[in-house]
């Protein structure tokens, strides 16, 4: 869906507390609400409302600028300032892994994903 | 627009601290991306835009960009939850290659990439091949069969586009779903042998 053509950015308030880079969070984390997020009550950022609630369900970063009609960057920073507030966790698939097999090259994962794939 | 409502009943089933993966679907404009990746994907294709500012800049930090004129870049993708704890999906790449300042976004992480290539118009795809043999990235190379027009046979491609023996080619229909699996099960299986040959 479009984007409001306006050819400008809203400004953001960044909040401190992040633990990476937004731009090194992946396309693909899923981004879940916390019980603390649940418990928020209505956010008056209507961006930050609406990811809250739709990500009762995980769902990625794309999704979520796709439904939330963000650029993808603005979508990145919104969700690590919720992460940094403890209102959404972020599954990110390379951070988890830090240090050990990536997943794409984990050959366990792949079997499952061909096995995932064959059973559809 | 769909209500919050409606696509909050969509989200994945999968657990909160599921793994997800990634394939990526590149080709050149009009070559059948978006229509591969709906025919396997559990949601509509979904559509993503970038900011050309999110790459050309390093800010975290939306503020310091005040009222930057900007490019958007569309790309679209789905998603598939394979279990609980694992959900795959799949990204288009931007139709123009000129962006390819996504494609790090895109193919960073990914299991692997399909190249989808209308044989009538092969020239299109050599920029998306050239990105994923660069970047060694595991990848095939799918002739999307128009209407079942092949004017080259898939050799004559491979010829082509100058590529050894070991990467697969596969004739496909993106439209028919079992097709597009058998193409996704190749693409696996390919990045597995690629994981066990550099273990041997
Ligand atoms: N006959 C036939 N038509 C196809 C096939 N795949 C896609 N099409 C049609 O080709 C057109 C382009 O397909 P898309 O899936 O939109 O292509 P795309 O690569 O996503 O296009 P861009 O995102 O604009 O680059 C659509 O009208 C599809 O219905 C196929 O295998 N056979
Ligand atoms: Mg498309």
């Amino acid at each position: 869906m479009p984007i409001p053509d306006s050819g400008r950015i809203r400004p953001y308030l960044a909040t401190r507390g992040r633990t990476r880079p937004v731009q090194d969070i992946a396309i693909e984390a899923l981004v879940s609400t916390t019980d603390a997020g649940r418990n928020h009550g209505i956010d008056p950022e209507p961006e930050r409302d609406r990811i809250l609630r739709l990500c009762h369900a995980p769902r990625s970063v794309a999704e979520i600028a796709s439904l939330v009609s963000t650029p993808l960057g603005v979508a990145r920073v919104l969700v690590a300032d919720l992460e940094a507030e403890g209102l959404t966790r972020v599954a990110d698939p390379h951070a988890a892994f830090h240090g050990s097999v990536e997943p794409a090259r984990d050959l366990s994962v792949l079997e499952r994903v061909r096995d995932g794939l064959r059973r559809l | 627009m769909a209500s919050v409502d409606s696509e909050m009943s969509r989200g994945t089933q999968a657990s909160q601290d599921a793994l997800s993966v990634k394939i990526v679907v590149a080709g050149g404009f009009g070559v059948g991306k978006t229509t591969f990746v709906g025919s396997v994907s559990e949601i509509e294709p979904l559509r993503t835009e970038a900011l050309m500012t999110d790459a050309s800049t390093n800010v975290d930090d939306l503020s310091m960009l005040p009222e930057k004129r900007t490019t958007t870049v569309a790309m679209d993708f789905g998603r598939i939850t394979l279990a609980e704890d694992l959900v795959l999906y799949l990204f288009g790449t931007p139709g123009q290659n000129r962006f390819w300042f996504m494609w790090d976004d895109i193919t960073r992480g990914a299991i692997g990439a399909v190249v989808l290539v209308d044989t009538r118009r092969l020239a299109d795809c050599f920029g998306a091949v050239d990105y994923v043999e660069q970047r060694g990235i595991p990848f095939l190379i799918a002739l999307n069969a128009f209407d079942g027009v092949q004017q080259h046979t898939a050799e004559e491609v491979r010829e082509a586009l100058q590529l050894g023996p070991e990467v697969p080619f596969l004739v496909t229909d993106a439209r028919d779903r079992e097709s597009v699996k058998t193409v996704l099960v190749t693409l696996v299986e390919h990045a597995m042998s690629m994981v066990q040959q550099q273990h041997t």
